[in-house]
């Protein structure tokens, strides 16, 4: 069985997987106009500065959407039918994530339930995910 | 109105399972297909587009052309729909006379085809993949539970878009699928993704199709009727689908047809027939609101009204879609093909008096849109 996609950092979202590596996550906002934002880049979306910064983000958010994907990528094979999920962190955006801790069905997963990231070793990097909030963690 | 028209337009002689032909050679049986529905040979072509790969260069080349315009616009399965817009500037600037579109895909038997993996590196390497996404099925479809949530659409709404388009496929004896389904047969069908069922996911086929677009002014010297392209629009979104501005609309089409609708000078009452890019079930849910077809979170209920199949107010994928006709992997060229034949008169499942067609094209899930409003005259002018 082949391993799962693991990412390989680019030096603009070095940041990002550095604090995975530290357990906390990392996202940038603008320091002209406020706006965070998510996937890693050098130019805030809302305005066009490029005066952004890194800040670490709380780690809860809620379940945005998902669909459950019963035709598994190389290396989920064992784990079909699994969830591929968006959540809506606190701070704003939107980022893709898998569903731990909770059963991936959709009796299971509502939408706008409260989540809390976790990280999981993928490769050379620590990949954030998410579980139900109040979970053990 | 752009001032060009669409002089010839063909598909491949067959579309369905070809492992026979390699990707290039579905462009060029269509483009010669297409060349000789519009009576014209190579030696007449001076711009070229297409997608990569083969890409223009080796698509001109291997048909003994040498272009004086080329495009290969890539993004997705609406390119198609850009090309023609962009093809329609070209010709407007002088920079081109006539111009071949080309598409061909080997999406089934992926003979000669490249292999869908995304570099690590890459965006969709770094924030996708990991998570499990394997092709549009795993990323296209995350959108819509937001959206049943947001407005309601039930399940049995979601299958009935591919019970109306099934309608229309038993119409066409090119269709790989023409045998009624019923909403049941929808969703007892295999689980894909929820809440996608198989009936609810496009095919996966060989094929191609093309296009010759030339200016108004030369209308009359073909030997088919000319299909005059009135309005033009594209936009994009965002590249992975958890950035995409909303999740209950899509921003591109919105944009795509705004633009369009104004370069041509029509509404949505001025419309006869319609093709929406149909990936997967809820994408023309998607494209009938964002071009103003029907209200916001309504579009389900509208389908399964009956109004887009047969015998409905807005005939909508008339040849089956993507559901049910054919899905290479870029579906726009048969979308235009196909708004191509109803305009003339010639569709196996022709709409009587079609004057106005609308093509929506959708590229990279929800990252894209195209869209062309064709007609038979050359201003659309409003019919009452």
């Amino acid at each position: 069985m082949e391993d799962k996609a693991a990412p390989e950092p680019t030096p603009d979202t070095q940041p990002f997987w550095d604090g995975c590596a530290a357990g906390e996550l990392r996202i940038q906002r603008c320091a002209d106009c406020d706006q965070a934002y998510f996937y890693p880049r050098p130019v805030c979306p809302a305005c066009g500065s490029a005066n952004v910064e890194w800040f670490t983000a709380s780690g809860n958010a809620t379940l945005y959407s998902y669909v459950i994907n019963y035709r598994p990528a190389p290396g989920f094979e064992d784990e079909a039918p699994y969830a591929i999920g968006v959540v809506q962190l606190a701070e704003g955006p939107r980022m893709m994530t898998n569903l731990v801790g909770v059963p991936n069905t959709p009796e299971h997963l509502v939408l706008d339930m409260p989540l809390r990231v976790a990280f999981e070793r993928r490769g050379a990097v620590m990949l954030p995910l998410f579980t139900p909030a109040g979970a053990a963690e | 109105m752009t001032g060009v028209i669409i002089a010839g337009a063909a598909e491949t002689d067959q579309v369905g399972k070809l492992p026979g032909h390699s990707t290039l050679q579905l462009h060029l049986e269509a483009a010669l297909n297409a060349l000789a529905d519009a009576g014209l040979t190579t030696r007449d072509v001076d711009g070229i587009a297409t997608v990569s790969s083969p890409g223009p260069v080796q698509v001109a080349h291997s048909l003994g052309i040498t272009p004086r315009w080329m495009d290969g616009t890539a993004v997705g399965g609406t390119s198609f729909l850009l090309h023609v817009r962009h093809a329609a500037a070209a010709i407007l600037a002088g920079h081109a006379s006539t111009v071949l579109i080309t598409h061909g895909e080997s999406g089934r038997s992926r003979v000669g085809a490249s292999r869908y993996a995304p570099s690590p590196w890459s965006i969709q390497g770094q924030f996708e993949a990991p998570y499990g996404v394997f092709g549009a099925t795993t990323s296209f479809t995350i959108p819509v539970l937001r959206y049943m949530k947001e407005f309601g659409l039930t399940h049995e709404q979601l299958a009935y878009v591919a019970v109306a388009q099934r309608r229309w496929a038993a119409k066409n004896p090119r269709a790989m699928y023409r045998d009624p389904i019923t909403t049941d047969d929808v969703l007892a069908s295999r689980m894909v993704a929820y809440p996608f069922h198989l009936l609810e996911c496009c095919l996966v086929t060989d094929g191609g199709g093309a296009l010759i677009v030339t200016s108004a002014d030369r209308a009359g010297e073909f030997p088919r009727p000319p299909v005059h392209v009135l309005g033009t629009g594209e936009s994009s979104d965002a590249p992975l689908i958890s950035q995409m501005a909303d999740f209950t609309q899509s921003q591109a089409f919105r944009l795509a047809g705004q633009s369009a609708f104004a370069e041509a000078r029509i509404t949505v009452g001025d419309v006869d027939h319609l093709m929406i890019y149909d990936a997967f079930a809820h994408v023309p849910i998607y494209g009938l609101e964002a071009l103003g077809f029907s209200g916001k979170g309504e579009a389900g209920a509208f389908i399964a009204d009956g109004n887009t199949e047969p015998g409905g107010s807005l005939p909508l994928n008339t040849n089956g879609g993507g559901l049910s006709y054919t899905h290479t992997g870029m579906y726009g060229m048969f979308a235009i093909t196909e708004a191509v034949r109803q305009i003339r008169g010639e569709a196996a499942a022709q709409v009587a008096g079609a004057e106005i067609s609308v093509v929506v094209g959708n590229g990279g899930m929800f990252a894209t849109a195209g869209v062309l409003v064709l007609g038979r005259q050359q201003n659309a002018g409003r019919r009452g």
